[in-house]
């Protein structure tokens, strides 16, 4: 089943002579469950296209539909209920609000949404991600690990359509990081958790199921891996 | 959630807050304070005539108010654009999760608010207190009984305090609600990846710039003060203020960009320890407030001319108050009152027979006549003044006229000289208890206190027995300069001129201008004596001897040395109050801004002090370069001001001309550099502690 269609995505910076092409033409799509790896040197134009993915950033041109839905259709406040809903975003820095504890963090995008959140998923989250015994400890006194640990539980917390992230290993070290995709592998296979991962490492992404590469804002490969 | 998320940032950023929140406490306190001196018990016990300028200062305080408040509602507005703008990325992360703008307006909403409620209570609650010590002050400066105290809360001033801060936070929301909703949402989370855009200014054009720069404010400043002259109309000091404006501003712009351009040349000094680092680190930072750091400036230079020109002001009325109100009573009235006379051109004519039948009398006979029991006066002393359109101050500077008129165009030429004879004044004097005079037969002596005034006087009498035609005799001067002297009473020295001549000078009826009686008060007690003021003095409803004069169509006027008193203390006490209530507020204001400016920065910042850390500076030399940086940045502002200051002052000293002294300025200038070096000196030290406590933070 198709959750995500991307089509014709386009997306410049400048004009004319300055003219950059960060997206120039991206189309593929996606089906429930699917693990994607998109891999790119910096500046290939792959995190621009996570976050149009995301609805953070808007397209030159080009359509994006999750859940068949055309995101850039939406207006505002709609737009901001997309991302809530629909979208589950990690960051190579976690991103975590500083002045909430692990568990605040995790439930806030529900707490957002005037949703009560569901205690069973929770404790179930907070002990598939090993967070059991920091769940009132606040992020700066967590390790790097721990705090990637927490945005993914964030991420997740509201089923989102897809998960979007970001050099999810950018930051951490080699035990740490093997335990994220570790994680992401479980969500995946858990709860058919639909993944998009960006990264510049090929090892990395050789844990996806499929993989497309960019450069200079227009994929030039796209295989499955398993 | 929303309230939460709310309660725990401002928690969170307490540190951010404080001095902000400092500020604001310390605006509504004072805000609270002056408008609640009229119903302080002080202004309920003073006497009737003091009331009425209470109320005069009540009213002019309601105006500043307007204007303080708008100077608070700006630096509240800034403050917050400030405060935001630092937490893009924390809004960037809420969007991301889905909070839409409305909900985020809706955080700031709720700390506004929370911060608004709270620093208005604090504020109230310390206002109230306080103005119960600015009592006892307003009592001691009004005279008023004090021996008992109550505690006075003002529900006036209390709810006018609070519409007017629920107003400025009001404006605040408006101007939030609109800066966030011009923010996009990608733009947000790259708030901090973003290259810190370090401008730099062609060093060539800052030169070049702080020379044109300094050249306007020497222009400004030759204006107001070696070309005062030229100042007399008040459309004329508008373009010396736009220049002092302009001039600040570029010197802002082109400062940093100038001083590293100079300092580089000085190898030893720039490549001295940390010399380098605080030189950059200062020219990034000003030329990202040019404008604030012009604004502060212009605000201080504010503070200091309005409060130390003002105490001035109040100390040279206090002292020459008492030196001229020597007797209790001043009565005059126009001598010879014509059939008409010509006022702006058009003929008016008196018709009241009694009152030009009158006006043949001395007033001593008036008195009499109207039913004055003369026992109430004591050491009566009357005497008459002369007049002749043959004697007018054109007349007076003959042929240097036309060189004073060029200096002084604005000057009602056409006056004629008061002519008093040497013994008439010499009576006055006496009992005065001031100088008396001898004349020859063929001399005349000019009396003038008026500073500008006798200037100009003196520039003819320099000559040396400068000749004058009075009552168709010659006459030459006895001095080659003004005497000092008075016949009538006021509230400093505002003697235009008066000439003194040999009682032997042919002066006509004709030429009898006025009459001027002096007497004192026949009572031993100041029960009694405020007993005999009621003949002459009171407000407007109550009735006395002048006022039925008056409304007999008889026109007789006075001063009593009471009521010149109340007035000039009055006077005196508005000025000092409005200055200080204006001062405080600008000096809080633009501490405040720097302040938090400052600290914010650190915050900011804290990673460049880690690699100086990390390259091998200790903490001494660390905490060195934070107080020089915060020092010279605070210190900037004020120096300019200051310099502005010193030609500011000397000019509100000039126009106010015999109204403030130069002698009066030493001690204004020790007490505006005490309360602005507490204040100032006050934000700067805990901006300093405080940025040291955010450096040495961990991460």
């Amino acid at each position: 089943m198709e959750i995500l269609r991307v089509k014709d995505l386009c997306k410049f910076y400048g004009k004319n002579e300055t003219l950059v092409k960060a997206l120039d033409g991206v189309s593929f799509s996606v089906n429930k469950g699917e693990f994607v790896a998109v891999v790119g040197a910096s500046g290939s134009g792959k995190s621009t296209l996570l976050h149009i993915l995301g609805g953070v950033d808007k397209p030159s041109s080009g359509k994006v539909y999750v859940d068949n839905q055309d995101v850039f259709k939406l207006n505002e406040s709609n737009l901001a209920v997309f991302r809530r809903r629909q979208v589950g975003l990690i960051y190579q820095f976690y991103n975590l609000i500083p002045i909430l504890n692990v568990e605040e963090n995790i439930t806030l995008p529900l707490l957002l949404d005037g949703r009560k959140p569901d205690e069973t998923y929770l404790n179930e989250l907070i002990d598939t991600l090993g967070l059991r015994s920091r769940v009132k400890h606040l992020p700066n006194e967590l390790s790097g690990g721990q705090q990637q640990r927490v945005s993914i539980g964030r991420a997740l917390m509201n089923r989102p359509a897809v998960l979007l992230a970001d050099e999810p290993t950018g930051n951490l070290d080699s035990k740490a990081s093997k335990e994220i995709i570790e994680l992401l592998k479980l969500s995946n296979k858990k709860y058919e958790q639909t993944i998009i991962m960006i990264t510049h490492d090929q090892n990395l992404a050789l844990n996806a199921d499929r993989i497309i590469t960019i450069d200079d804002g227009k994929i030039v490969s796209d295989k499955k891996v398993r | 959630m929303l309230f939460k998320l709310s309660i725990k940032n401002m928690t969170k950023s307490i540190k951010d807050y404080a001095i902000y929140f400092l500020t604001l406490v310390l605006g509504v306190a004072i805000f609270y304070m002056f408008n609640s001196l009229d119903s302080q018990q002080a202004m309920l016990e003073v006497s009737q005539s003091t009331r009425s300028i209470i109320e005069l200062m009540i009213g002019m305080l309601g105006f500043v108010s307007v204007f303080v408040s708008v100077v608070l509602g700006l630096l509240i507005v800034y403050a917050n654009n400030f405060l935001i703008n630092r937490r893009k990325k924390e809004f960037g992360i809420y969007m991301t999760l889905g909070m839409g703008k409305r909900q985020i307006s809706k955080i700031i909403l709720l700390e506004t608010i929370l911060v608004g409620i709270i620093s208005l209570g604090i504020g109230l609650v310390i206002g109230i207190f306080s103005s119960q010590f600015m009592s006892i002050l307003v009592a001691k400066l009004f005279e008023a009984d004090m021996s008992e105290f109550h505690f006075v809360f003002s529900k006036e001033a209390c709810i006018k305090t609070c519409i007017y801060f629920a107003v400025m936070y009001l404006a605040v929301m408006i101007f939030n609600t609109m800066t966030i909703s011009r923010y996009k949402l990608i733009n947000l989370l790259n708030a901090t990846k973003k290259n810190e855009k370090v401008k730099m200014k062609n060093p060539f054009l800052a030169v070049l710039v702080f020379i044109f720069g300094s050249s306007i404010l020497g222009y400004a400043y030759w204006k107001v003060t070696g070309d005062v002259g030229s100042m007399n109309t008040a459309e004329k000091i508008l373009p010396p203020i736009l220049m002092g404006i302009v001039g600040t501003v570029l010197i802002f712009w082109s400062l940093s960009g100038f001083i590293i351009t100079v300092i580089q040349k000085m190898k030893n000094i720039y490549f001295k320890d940390t010399n380098m680092f605080v030189l950059r680190q200062i020219n990034n930072k000003i030329n990202t407030m040019v404008a604030s750091m012009s604004v502060i400036c212009l605000m201080l230079f504010m503070t200091i001319s309005i409060l130390s020109s003002s105490l001035a002001l109040r100390n040279t009325m206090q002292r020459e108050l008492v030196e001229m109100t020597p007797v209790d009573l001043n009565l005059y009235k126009t001598a010879n009152l014509p059939e008409s006379y010509m006022k702006y051109g058009v003929e008016h004519k008196i018709t009241n027979e009694k009152q030009r039948e009158d006006s043949k009398h001395p007033i001593y006979e008036t008195l009499i006549n109207n039913g004055l029991d003369m026992n109430v006066l004591k050491d009566i002393v009357e005497i008459e003044v002369y007049a002749t359109n043959n004697l007018t101050w054109e007349t007076f500077f003959g042929d240097s006229l036309n060189e004073v008129k060029e200096k002084f165009p604005g000057l009602a030429y056409g006056t004629a000289e008061e002519i008093v004879k040497i013994s008439d004044y010499n009576k006055m004097a006496k009992l005065y208890g001031i100088n008396e005079y001898e004349l020859n037969e063929d001399e005349y002596i000019v009396l003038c206190d008026f500073d500008s005034q006798t200037e100009l006087r003196n520039k003819v009498l320099a000559k040396g027995n400068y000749p004058l035609t009075i009552a168709g005799k010659e006459y030459k001067s006895k001095y080659n300069k003004c005497q000092e002297g008075f016949i009538m009473m006021s509230t400093s020295h505002t003697n235009l001129g008066i000439i003194l001549v040999p009682d032997s000078c042919p002066l006509t009826e004709e030429m009898k201008e006025m009459y001027l009686l002096s007497a004192n008060y026949n009572a031993e007690t100041e029960e009694e004596k405020k007993e005999i003021e009621k003949n002459f003095a009171g407000n407007q409803n109550s009735s006395n001897l002048i006022k039925s004069l008056n409304d007999n169509g008889i026109e007789l006027d006075g001063f009593t040395k009471i009521s010149l008193m109340e007035a000039s203390v009055g006077i005196a006490t508005i000025v000092t109050f409005i200055a200080i209530y204006l001062g405080i507020i600008f000096l809080i204001a633009s501490s405040a801004i720097l302040a938090l400016k400052q600290l914010t920065d650190s915050s900011d910042n804290k990673q460049r002090y880690t690699i100086l850390r990390k390259i091998g500076c200790d903490e001494k030399m660390i905490n060195k370069a934070l107080f020089r940086q915060i020092g010279i940045f605070f210190g900037m502002p004020l120096i300019l001001a200051i310099i502005h200051s010193i030609f500011g002052i000397q000019f509100a000293i000039t126009i106010m001309s015999g109204l403030a002294s130069k002698d009066d300025l030493l001690p204004s200038i020790i007490a505006t550099v005490v309360i602005i070096g507490v204040i100032y000196g006050s934000y700067f030290l805990a901006t300093y502690f405080e940025g040291k406590n955010i450096i040495k933070e961990e991460e």
